[in-house]
């Protein structure tokens, strides 16, 4: 049973990565593109998902406020600052999807609260993992780091980091849905995001390496963990390899596989750990009734969202038309 | 009172929760109501009710992504402020906001991306279903807060193990009796601001005399469909009033602003509660067994007085005394313009009653403060207690939450929501103030191929003869 509750919150939370990194990931870009015209293609082409998209995060904290209280709460709690602000960077960012087509004088205004708020929402989304992968102080499972324990030079790098990768999701979605300038432009920000990513992987690693980071150790004690980069550095090479031949279809699937071998390196190497080297995952576990209780909504429930996901996706899929805005 | 991190989370909670309360009690109503007008169209025909649908729904987005995005700040807001309570009551609470996500939010984002951008890509009834999805949603949402909030101010079917509340009963969680009143008082509520909000609308634009055809249908149904709900509004809101009578004597005796016991009991209506000295000034009260009659539906019974309370479980007076009051008052107002609005209406004249419509244009705030009065009523008369009668809120704080971090925080939410706030309702006021779009719609499933619509069928539209069952 909490196998099965590990296993729905990997699934949401990286559903969570993959689609709103995508809005998140426009909305970076959307701060560099200038002209109504690009901009409103760029909005126009994650406007019908963001909201869904979003709500993976939320699926993300109550299945760990249920099936995980003890992490619920020591996390929202250890990380209060940044959380809320992230959670401030969200707010900007979606009142300006139905907020920018009300003004014409003020668009300004909700222009940089999306480009803003994605980016202090990705930042701090970086920032959080960071900083738990490094590892926070702790006494006697409580947290003890202060109001800003979190903020180290590591932790910022995995800001910077997230950004690009976002940044690279976002570019892949534009080039699948949007045509003419938005999509050239996209696909030149393709190779030079890819090459950032990958800089910033290999910063992260020599990081490691020089801090003797508690991770690096299991790295070395469980070998097969490298099947994961394994796949990573394939998808990169047929991300590559799309790039080059103006595909427009294989670069958002290959940077999405990228990050699940990022996100799957990460998790195998902390397990059984879910707050790194202080709490596991069967030391989290709510009591076996509460599990029994959302057993339910997981295998009945859950499968509908994913049914959901999928027919709002299928309903605007294909390419952004020029006129489909959110003007009504 | 100290500007400790425990208050500033209190209030923090509290402006949050007030902000957020705001948009789904509207959106409620108006998601149900949208898709009755989606029905109507469809089966009518009538380009009118596709008018009226597509100006709702403007302001439906807009209303709907401000109680988006000040939701999702509530699924994070227990963990950060209140991480002993969600430690504690994660097992119980965790799994009910569970399944409001994925019963409601799930289903409501995904079609409500259909709703506004997919009408031209989907089929009608597609689109009609969406609808109702999305109406569906927001009623699911609505029930699971119930039932936690249900269990917060009435724990049931749980057992203490290891600090923690593990629970051993989920149907008496569940089918906690206290939900099914305050769920039905709540869902009411939401409907009548949806209805109060709409007919406001219409008589605003009689007012104006403009949009006359939309504005009596928006008249018309707003003020009619009020005229059903409120008196069944008033029979669960006393029903709510019978569980806080049983189980929470100590927020009653506060909200009646009874001060000892009584047996027969008297009604206060009106009073200054002087906290300091325990006593009331000014106060104007019905005699027995008036008290006993509203609290226990009896002639007899015995009702506590706060002085019989323990003073450290004693809840604020002030706050659940007046709002409550408050909230009583705007019911009754409510149900006096819905009553005679109906009657009016029912004679035709309504439409040209211009005191009649001042009113009921100005009535459009009433049900938003009786939701959030109360809200305060029930939360602030629970006090000191998080999970009543078991966890005190002063114990559910973040033990290692510095001051300096709840100012702050708070500071930035205050900022923001303002910020959003003011837009938010600047640009539903300039939606409403601009109208029904006047073009007329494409319904290709309807006319003729290739038929232009004339400049005739837009005259029909303002014809009051056109109108289905016309005041």
């Amino acid at each position: 049973m909490v196998m099965f509750w590990v296993s729905l919150l990997a699934i949401s939370i990286l559903l969570y990565v993959l689609l709103d990194g995508v809005d998140l990931g426009v909305g970076l870009l959307f701060g560099l593109a200038s002209g109504e015209a690009r901009r409103g293609a760029m909005l126009s082409a994650v406007a019908p998902i963001w909201d869904g998209n979003e709500t993976w995060l939320v699926v993300t904290a109550v299945i760990l406020w249920g099936a995980f209280p003890i992490v619920y709460a020591t996390l929202l709690s250890a990380f209060y600052l940044p959380l809320i602000v992230m959670l401030m960077g969200l707010i900007l960012r979606g009142v300006a999807f139905e907020f920018r087509y009300k003004t014409q004088r003020l668009r300004w205004i909700w222009d940089v609260s999306f480009a803003g708020g994605s980016l202090i929402a990705t930042f701090i989304q970086g920032m959080t993992v960071g900083a738990l992968v490094e590892g926070v102080p702790f006494t006697n499972g409580d947290y003890s780091g202060g109001e800003i324990g979190w903020l180290t030079p590591f932790a910022v790098l995995c800001g910077i980091g997230l950004c690009l990768g976002y940044a690279l999701l976002g570019a892949c979605w534009l080039v699948r849905k949007c045509d003419a300038e938005v999509r050239d432009v996209a696909r030149r920000q393709i190779s030079i995001l890819a090459v950032g990513v990958l800089a910033f992987l290999v910063l992260v690693f020599a990081y490691a390496l020089a801090e003797h980071l508690p991770i690096l150790h299991r790295w070395i004690d469980r070998p097969y963990l490298f099947a994961f980069p394994a796949v990573g550095a394939v998808a990169a090479t047929v991300l590559a390899l799309s790039i080059l031949n103006h595909n427009d279809y294989w670069p958002f699937h290959m940077v999405g596989l990228i990050f699940v071998s990022a996100f799957g390196t990460l998790a195998l190497s902390f397990w059984p750990y879910m707050i790194p080297f202080q709490i596991t995952v069967d030391q989290a576990a709510a009591p076996q009734s509460s599990l029994m209780f959302m057993f339910w909504g997981g295998v009945v429930v859950f499968p509908l969202m994913l049914l959901y996901t999928v027919i709002n996706y299928s309903v605007f899929r294909g390419k952004v038309r020029a006129s489909a805005g959110y003007g009504h | 009172m100290e500007m400790t991190a425990l208050f500033l989370s209190r209030i923090q909670f509290a402006f949050t929760i007030t902000f957020h309360i705001i948009f789904p009690s509207f959106t409620i109503g108006l998601a149900a109501w949208l898709t009755v007008l989606e029905t109507l169209h469809l089966r009518t025909g009538s380009p009118v009710y596709r008018g009226i649908f597509e100006f709702w729904l403007k302001i439906f987005g807009v209303a709907f992504g401000l109680g988006v995005v000040s939701g999702i700040v509530m699924a994070f807001q227990f963990g950060t402020n209140w991480s002993e309570l969600s430690k504690m009551s994660g097992p119980i609470q965790g799994p009910l906001l569970m399944y409001e996500t994925f019963t409601a939010f799930m289903l409501e984002a995904s079609f409500f991306g259909v709703l506004i951008f997919g009408r031209s890509r989907v089929p009608p009834w597609f689109y009609l279903f969406s609808t109702a999805m999305v109406a569906l949603g927001t009623t699911f949402s609505a029930f699971w807060i119930m039932v936690n909030n249900s269990w917060m101010q009435v724990p049931t079917g749980y057992v203490m193990e290891k600090g923690m509340f593990v629970p051993n009963d989920w149907t008496k969680i569940i089918l906690n009796p206290v939900v099914w009143s305050p769920f039905p008082h709540m869902l009411l509520a939401s409907y009548l601001t949806g209805a109060f909000c709409v007919a406001a609308t219409g008589a605003w634009y009689l007012l104006r005399k403009v949009y006359h055809a939309e504005a009596r249908i928006m008249l018309r149904m707003g003020i009619g469909l009020a005229a059903v709900l409120m008196p069944i509004q008033l029979v669960f809101g006393h029903l709510s009033g019978g569980y806080v009578n049983t189980y929470q004597p100590a927020k009653m005796a506060a909200i009646e602003g009874r001060w000892n016991d009584e047996k027969p009991a008297s009604e206060v209506l009106f009073a200054w509660p002087d906290v300091a000295n325990r006593r009331n000034l000014f106060e104007i009260k019905l005699p027995p067994p008036f008290g006993s009659l509203i609290g226990a539906d009896s002639l007899t019974a015995g009702e506590t007085g706060l002085n019989s309370i323990a003073p450290e479980n004693r809840p604020p007076v002030l706050i659940p005394f007046f709002s409550f009051r408050i909230m009583v008052a705007c019911g009754l107002v409510m149900l006096g313009l819905a009553w005679l609005g109906s009657y009016l209406s029912f004679k035709h004249r309504l439409a040209y009653n211009r005191p009649m419509l001042w009113l009921t244009f100005l009535s459009f705030p009433l049900p938003f403060i009786a939701i959030i009065t109360g809200w305060f009523t029930a939360e602030v008369g629970r006090q000191p207690w998080v999970v009543y009668g078991v966890l005190r809120t002063a114990d559910a704080v973040t033990p290692f939450l510095t001051t300096r971090q709840a100012t702050i925080s708070l500071v930035i939410f205050c900022a923001v929501y303002a910020f959003i706030f003011l837009f938010g309702t600047f640009y539903i006021y300039r939606l409403i103030r601009n109208g029904p779009a006047r073009k007329p719609f494409e319904i290709p499933h309807l006319v003729v191929p290739n038929r232009p619509m004339s400049l005739a069928d837009e005259e029909q539209i303002r014809e009051p003869s056109y109108v289905i069952g016309g005041e």
